[in-house]
């Protein structure tokens, strides 16, 4: 109850400090849209149906280039986090890529697929699938010998290790890679959306503002924070789901 | 001989030095007998529970089991770690199943035989439980209860109630006396515990440290259910008692 009441307080003085500089600023509207020119715009583009259309293209394209950095990062992470060997030649070629950022690679992607659906998949896949990767990997090596001595001692042989113990026995810690991966992802789909794409949200930022529109503008960026707070959620919830079952207690200090 | 120990050393070297932790160990073990391993902490216990159980290589001397060397972890013999070694992702049920899964059987087999043992350790209640769930005396029974599953030849325990409070420690050790008698299994057990072991043990084999070494083995003339508080149990336990002031007198003379 006290932490809805802190919500709704925050956001309100937010709303009335942009509404009073708003009022004493004598902004063009253009430059400087008011709340209620925001709640128009958004109403506007409701009623034109583009935002709907717009969400919808880009949570398709958020979820195929999540899952594959998933199904990708989690196996490849697996697999080398367990031939320690090869992850040495592979690990100092991943640390070289990683602080790329994705956009560096968009020129590339938008000569190779054209603009469309893919150069976002591609960027969000990008972006995911390192997170995913290093987090799987480290896990791996993290492993409670005791699960692995268990293993042998009951005669489990390759590939069941993997998927019997390893995989579920890493799964908080991938957990945890997930959620940061689906963050980080969220935010580099908007931008992949910008510049290789003809709709979703990102194309809608753009859009806006060669139309200067910044109410619209305003209501399309209010709307991806509210879908990366949603996504966000859902992905912690099942976080802690996992984590109560594989009876770790949740710690005091997450960051809300 | 069923178990038969010969001149076994290890030897463990870190930074240069080596340091012996069992120093030409001699022990033969019939079948059907509960051996406990009995002394302070670093006198080498585990490291011969390790080899016995085909965990650890020995230096030097050999391991037989059944006339056949030991090689590595064979599903005939299981261990039961101190820390349980329950799989966390996996209900009461699932854990006591995993050593079956790789024997080749029907599901619903694997279930009877699984039902069956969590029913002997008293815990078809929480059949469908998380470790998290229970407490650790109750964890250490499924422990019990998923080495009992695969109807191993010899259990081996690596001080299996250590980390229990003193009254469900003596619960358990009531339970698993009760429970060896009927399952007819070879049983070497290790503790520090000098009360346990006289409750417990066919033979006590005492250790001693610096170097690891077998320093007289007690046989317990105890038949029955053993009454912790009558005479003849006393009597065993002041035996096991001066074994051990006599080697901290010897170290008095050593220093002096
Ligand atoms: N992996 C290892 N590397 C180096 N020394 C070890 C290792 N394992 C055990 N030791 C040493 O061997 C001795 C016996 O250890 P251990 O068998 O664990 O004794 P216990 O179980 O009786 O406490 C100890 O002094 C310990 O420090
Ligand atoms: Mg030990």
């Amino acid at each position: 109850m006290k932490k809805i009441s802190r919500i709704i307080g925050g956001f309100a003085i937010m709303i009335i400090t942009w509404q009073l500089i708003f009022q004493f600023g004598h902004y063009n509207q253009a430059l400087f849209p008011s709340p209620q020119g925001v709640v128009k715009g958004f109403k506007e583009l409701m009623t034109q149906g583009v935002l709907v259309d717009d969400i919808y293209d880009s949570m398709i394209r958020f979820l195929i280039g999540y899952s594959i950095s998933v199904v990708l990062g989690i196996t490849l992470g697996l697999i080398l986090g367990w031939f320690r060997g090869i992850w040495g030649f592979i690990n100092p070629i991943v640390q070289v890529l990683r602080p790329i950022s994705p956009m560096a690679w968009l020129p590339f992607i938008v000569l190779w697929f054209g603009i469309g659906d893919i150069p976002a998949i591609v960027i969000i896949f990008i972006a995911a699938f390192f997170p995913i990767l290093l987090s799987t990997v480290s896990a791996v090596g993290n492993v409670d010998q005791t699960y692995l001595k268990i293993a042998k001692n009951f005669g489990i042989k390759q590939p069941q290790i993997l998927t019997k113990i390893i995989l579920p026995a890493t799964f908080p810690n991938i957990a945890t890679g997930l959620h940061l991966a689906l963050g980080t992802a969220w935010v580099f789909l908007v931008a992949g959306e910008m510049v290789g794409a003809q709709t979703g949200l990102g194309f809608l930022i753009i859009d806006a503002r060669n139309n200067l529109r910044a109410d619209m503008l305003m209501a399309a960026m209010i709307v991806i924070g509210v879908l990366g707070l949603l996504l966000d959620s859902l992905i912690r919830l099942l976080e802690q789901r996992i984590y109560k079952r594989w009876g770790i207690v949740a710690n005091e200090r997450s960051a809300s | 001989m069923y178990i038969e120990v010969k001149n076994v050393s290890r030897e463990y070297t870190q930074k240069g030095t080596t340091f012996k932790a069992l120093d030409k160990v001699n022990l033969n073990i019939a079948r059907g007998e509960f051996i406990c391993l009995l002394g302070p902490s670093g006198c080498g216990k585990t490291t011969l529970l390790n080899s016995l159980a085909g965990f650890e290589q020995v230096t030097e001397g050999s391991i037989k089991i059944d006339g056949a060397e030991v090689k590595e972890p064979s599903i005939k013999n299981v261990t039961i770690f101190q820390n349980y070694g329950l799989l966390p992702w996996r209900t009461v049920q699932k854990n006591v199943e995993l050593g079956l899964e790789s024997k080749g059987m029907a599901k619903q087999e694997i279930q009877d035989i699984a039902d069956k043992y969590i029913d002997i350790v008293g815990l078809t209640a929480f059949k469908k439980h998380h470790p998290y769930q229970l407490s650790g005396g109750m964890q250490q029974r499924v422990a019990i209860a998923r080495a009992l599953a695969v109807d191993p030849d010899i259990i081996f325990m690596d001080e299996p109630f250590g980390a229990l409070d003193a009254l469900t420690r003596m619960k358990m050790q009531d339970e698993i006396s009760a429970i060896c008698k009927n399952q007819q299994k070879t049983i070497i057990f290790v503790t520090h515990d000098i009360d346990e072991s006289v409750f417990l043990a066919d033979r006590i084999v005492i250790m001693t440290p610096n170097p690891g070494k077998i320093k007289t083995i007690v046989k317990v003339d105890l038949c029955g259910t053993r009454d912790r508080t009558s005479t003849d149990f006393l009597k065993v336990r002041d035996w096991v008692f001066a074994e051990f002031e006599m080697k901290e007198k010897d170290q008095i003379d050593y220093f002096i």
